[in-house]
């Protein structure tokens, strides 16, 4: 799978037959329990980083379901990725509140400095640059989330300092 | 241990209640989402230190709480009993408060809430008129308790609800209850709840559940954010309540993946219900058993739609389908189900416990008890507030949210999302109701409020 050696995840560390064995592991603990293919798909991406077809058929096999089925439900949720993302994911929030206080400036700002448009990964593999809904922190409009961490109030001129923690 | 009945809760608070009174002061921190970002983390460590370096730990109790709703001022920390309210919190304001405040005993006033329209500084919290005319119900606990203790949340008698019913209702007492209440659902719509329980409780199936629905997905809405992350125990004591009023013994919380911290403070919050003999089997010695599993969304704006909520619970593509037929007839896994938003669930323990009536004396003729509304946008005190049905809309933006910052006119307030509508100035006296807001063109929604001054293009919003 030449695309998965780009994954730049944090548990780059294990190689893919521990990962594919721990989540074989984990598919066995879920296959009875109803309904539970998007909880697998989170397990799963968190331990590969990303869901390419490969592993999209090998999740359809450990839980007896057509790979159509998955691949439907990978497609359908904007939280999944077929393809490698950046080792840090940064959202920009777009909801009604952050708009109105300058959510798109922002946008403009991240395009200037990363090089790259929403929906795309920098060259180095550092960022992946995504538009978020409203991620409920409307209080400290506008706000970016890197990762899980949520910056508030953020002018564009605070972005390149904000970028710098991160390597 | 295992509570088994009303005795043990009576003796948890007791315990709890005895524990806090042997400290001097009791410091809480707000843990709220919007203070978090803005580092209450550091302040509550510097706090911390602060106070060992004294050898002041075992005589101050410090307290990360849930959201107490003024989020613009964040980090925010309220010192008790004193009642006083600092903001925009530091590592070293925090140093120089203890110092002051608690060593000399003498309030550190240029840190407390300041009232640019009276040029005073406001040091009592139930003074600042952003919290004076406001009523708690949903958000009672938010900002107020530790959201991580159980004891906690029992000491301000949660779970007596629970206990109440179980031992001394029968399912259709509590429907009964929830119909008189006049409570109607806080997600948007506003169907009365006790009517959604009722067709709950008389369908007929081996199996019931009952559903959570915590992808809230309107921009601009975070109430029900902060209730899972300041009171976690008031959903999972509205859900037991719920699954015990239709007979349901299988809940669903569906929590959107934007929200991992509530999802962490939920899992907590169950794990020590169950752990306490709150949810599992017997609950309270009676034959009546409720089991709670989270589950998480993965970013799909339509999930908050009941039915693409449910496909998504199934692990399918969360796409809507026709109803009816309805939740409470078809639902999860075709089996009958019904789903309440959070801050609805949130009402219902103080609904049981404290009786209808109490409940209904707030609020209008249609529209029962408060609500939370979000402020955010162009408006000093962007937060968090509830605030009894049939406040006025300016009462609202202007007494609690004082107003437009930098002196700029206000244009407009954008009410129940996307899809309400945006109320404009010669409206701004209608009272805030179900009713009244439908007049009007906007919608109640589930309380978005996000203001807009006159600098913002109306056509670029839309």
């Amino acid at each position: 799978m030449p695309e998965m050696k780009n994954c730049t995840c944090s548990c780059a560390k294990e190689n893919d037959e521990q990962k594919y064995k721990k989540l074989a592991e984990l598919m066995k603990q879920y296959k009875n329990s109803e309904g539970s293919l998007i909880q697998v798909l989170h397990i799963a991406q968190a331990i590969f980083g990303c869901l390419p077809l490969e592993l999209q058929r090998y999740i359809a096999q450990g839980m007896g379901k057509p790979l159509s089925e998955v691949s439907g439900v990978v497609t359908f949720y904007s939280f999944f990725a077929t393809r490698p993302r950046g080792k840090h994911v940064i959202r920009v929030c777009l909801g009604t509140a952050c708009y109105v206080r300058g959510g798109k400036k922002i946008i403009t700002r991240l395009e200037e400095i990363l090089g790259v448009g929403v929906g795309e990964t920098t060259k180095d593999g550092l960022f992946t640059f995504e538009v978020a809904r409203c991620i409920g922190a409307c209080g400290l409009a506008p706000v970016i989330m890197i990762d899980d961490m949520v910056y508030k109030q953020v002018k564009p001129e605070k972005l390149e300092n904000i970028l710098a923690q991160y390597n | 241990m295992r509570i088994k009945n009303l005795e043990d809760l009576v003796k948890i608070k007791e315990e709890y209640n005895s524990k806090m009174a042997e400290y001097n002061y009791q410091i809480l921190v707000c843990g709220g989402g919007g203070c978090v970002s803005s580092k209450c983390g550091e302040v509550k460590e510097a706090l911390d230190r602060c106070l060992k370096g004294y050898g002041l730990s075992e005589k101050i109790s410090v307290i990360t709480t849930g959201c107490m709703g003024i989020c613009a001022l964040g980090p925010v920390v309220l010192i008790k009993p004193d009642e006083t309210f600092y903001t925009k919190v530091t590592p070293e304001k925090i140093a120089e408060i203890v110092k002051s405040h608690i060593i000399n005993g003498t309030i550190l006033e240029k840190y407390t809430y300041y009232d640019k329209a009276r040029q005073l500084y406001i040091p009592n919290i139930n003074d600042i008129p952003f919290f004076k005319d406001q009523v708690k119900i949903a958000l009672r606990n938010c900002g107020q308790i530790d959201y991580s203790s159980i004891e906690a949340y029992i000491a301000k008698d949660g779970y007596f609800a629970a206990a109440k019913a179980l031992s001394k209702m029968s399912r259709q007492q509590v429907v009964e209850e929830i119909k008189k209440s006049g409570l109607r659902g806080r997600g948007g719509a506003g169907f009365p709840t006790g009517i959604k329980w009722e067709a709950g409780l008389k369908a007929i199936s081996d199996q019931k559940y009952f559903v959570c629905n915590a992808d809230e997905g309107d921009p601009g809405a975070f109430m029900d954010r902060s209730i899972l992350e300041g009171d976690p125990h008031s959903v999972i004591e509205g859900m037991i309540l719920g699954g015990y009023a239709v007979g349901a013994n299988i809940g669903y919380i569906y929590v959107r993946a934007e929200y991992p911290i509530a999802v962490e403070r939920l899992s907590t919050a169950i794990e020590e219900a169950r752990r306490y003999g709150l949810l599992g089997k017997n609950l309270f010695s009676t034959d009546f058993e409720f089991e709670l599993e989270i589950r998480i969304g993965a970013g799909a704006f339509v999930c908050g739609e009941e039915t693409s909520l449910m496909a998504s619970i199934e692990g399918r593509r969360g796409e809507p389908r026709q109803k009816p037929p309805f939740p409470f007839e078809r639902g999860l896994f075709g089996k009958p189900t019904i789903i309440n938003n959070v801050e609805t669930l949130a009402n219902i323990p103080p609904i049981i416990h404290k009786g209808a009536h109490w409940f209904s004396q707030f609020g209008t003729e249609r529209s029962k008890g408060t609500k939370v509304f979000a402020l955010a946008g162009n408006v000093v005190n962007t937060g968090l507030v509830e605030v009894p049905m049939g406040i006025s809309l300016g009462d609202i933006l202007f007494k609690i949210g004082d107003g437009i910052p930098q002196g700029k006119a206000f244009k407009a307030a954008q009410a129940g999302g996307p899809s309400g509508g945006c109320i404009t100035k010669e409206f701004l006296n209608t009272p805030v109701d179900y009713e009244n807001i439908s007049k009007i063109g906007a919608i109640m929604g589930s309380g978005g409020l996000i203001v807009m001054n006159e600098d913002t293009c109306m056509v670029d919003t839309a």
